[in-house]
């Protein structure tokens, strides 16, 4: 599997489970759905940059360092569409953004191929 | 009446054993080692200003067994051409008769000094795939070393892994020179009784007497891989399953049981070394979770952290 499909599927998996627990919220269980494709959408797009990162960046501080970044800047577009919530919102968005950014450098291929000439 | 002290006795003795190498142009330095054969001479190759060891027959028997069996030495090993197999230059006859070859010197340490130096199960790992090496390599090219054993292998000065002492090797099918009653001056391990190899370190296959293969080699290399992880007194029993089950594996009494190849040996090595499952071990579920945790050990902290985050944040949103 390459870096990008790891990055894509990780973040999708960590999206989705991080958009369920807002039914923990009482207040967040009515836009319950839309939370978990915002998610969804929030960490397939990390796991996208991420991983692409990953293919061209071989360096697991320098990597993990990019998935924190991009996990706290998207958390941050997210908590800043809600006005608040920016503690419990970009806490977990850097949390998963590091796990992506973790997972890519040490997994997956970089499927980059060598051409004989 | 003078007596002559012991000093005097041991340089008279070895002004005495010298070996006649006119005629050539090496000159003797010191005796290296003794062996049932002959002789391994350090010596000074004249011409190329070079130290090189001289492996010298004792006796001037040219057309012998034992000249057969030192020429078919230096034939292996000018056919061996590795970085683990000392390098001949050089063979012939002296003055007297006496069959001779020029190898590499090599300086360093023999294997039981330098294991002492090894202090993790990795760095002894790796030593073994090193010393695997050549031997596999001897073996692509159907040539049996039968006598691998620590005191056979050396460590030269940049850390290279080297098996010396081909004397008792053997190409895959052409005649043994084992049972020949005329040896006499030959140690009883390769007498009449064909018996070749070293116990502790030699197949039951060859102390019986029978025909060796290379599975033969890789008893004595699994030998020799027991010898180097249980040095510095630790007990067999004390190392992970896994690598034990492998040590017991190239060990089999039953040559079928064993490794089949040095390959496949080096391959459960690697495998152990880079945590994965090894061949000659069944994992239980909880091993193999064990391993799987050990491996990925830095993903579990991460995801268990991001977990337990969760958790605590269901927690205090609740209050």
């Amino acid at each position: 599997m390459n870096k990008v499909l790891l990055g894509v599927i990780l973040g999708g998996i960590l999206g989705i489970f991080d958009g369920l627990t807002a039914w923990f919220t009482p207040a967040a269980r009515a836009g319950l759905a839309g939370i978990v494709v915002g998610s969804t959408f929030k960490g397939i797009v990390a796991g996208v940059l991420i991983g692409v990162f990953a293919r061209k960046v071989h360096s697991l501080a320098l990597g993990v360092l990019f998935g924190l970044g991009v996990g706290l800047l998207l958390a941050f577009g997210i908590a800043s569409m809600q006005h608040g919530y920016y503690f419990q919102i970009m806490l977990p968005g850097g949390m998963v953004g590091l796990i992506v950014g973790y997972a890519t450098q040490r997994y997956g291929s970089s499927g980059q191929v060598q051409h004989a000439r | 009446m003078m007596w002559l002290s012991d000093q005097v006795v041991d340089q008279l003795r070895a002004a005495i054993e010298l070996p006649d190498l006119t005629g050539t142009r090496y000159r003797t330095v010191r005796l290296i080692a003794r062996g049932g054969m002959g002789a391994v001479w350090l010596a000074e190759d004249t011409f190329l200003e070079r130290e090189v060891a001289l492996k010298i027959l004792d006796l001037a028997d040219s057309e012998g067994v034992l000249a057969s069996r030192v020429r078919q030495e230096a034939l292996i090993l000018a056919k061996l051409e590795h970085p683990g197999i000392v390098p001949v230059h050089d063979a012939g006859m002296l003055a007297d008769g006496s069959l001779y070859y020029c190898m590499k010197y090599v300086q360093g340490q023999t294997l039981d000094q330098h294991v002492e130096n090894l202090k993790s199960v990795s760095e002894q790992l790796r030593l073994v795939q090193r010393l695997a090496e050549p031997l596999a390599y001897a073996h692509s090219r159907g040539v049996l070393h039968r006598d691998l054993k620590p005191s056979n292998i050396m460590i030269g000065p940049f850390g290279e892994v080297l098996i010396m002492d081909w004397g008792l090797a053997k190409q895959i099918g052409t005649p043994n020179l084992d049972n020949d009653s005329k040896i006499a001056s030959v140690p009883l391990t390769a007498r009449a009784t064909g018996v070749v190899g070293t116990p502790g370190y030699m197949s039951p296959e060859q102390s019986q007497g029978a025909a060796a293969d290379p599975r033969s080699d890789i008893f004595s290399l699994g030998a020799v891989m027991v010898f180097i992880l249980t040095s510095g007194g630790k007990l067999l029993q004390s190392l992970p399953r896994p690598l034990q089950a492998i040590c017991s594996k190239a060990m089999a009494t039953d040559p079928a049981a064993r490794y089949q190849s040095v390959e496949h040996l080096i391959c459960d090595v690697e495998k152990f070394v880079e945590q994965a499952p090894v061949n000659a071990y069944q994992e239980s579920v909880f091993e193999r979770l064990q391993r799987f945790a050990a491996r990925h050990s830095t993903a579990l902290v991460l995801v268990g952290a991001y977990l337990l985050m969760r958790i605590l944040f269901i927690i205090f949103s609740r209050h």
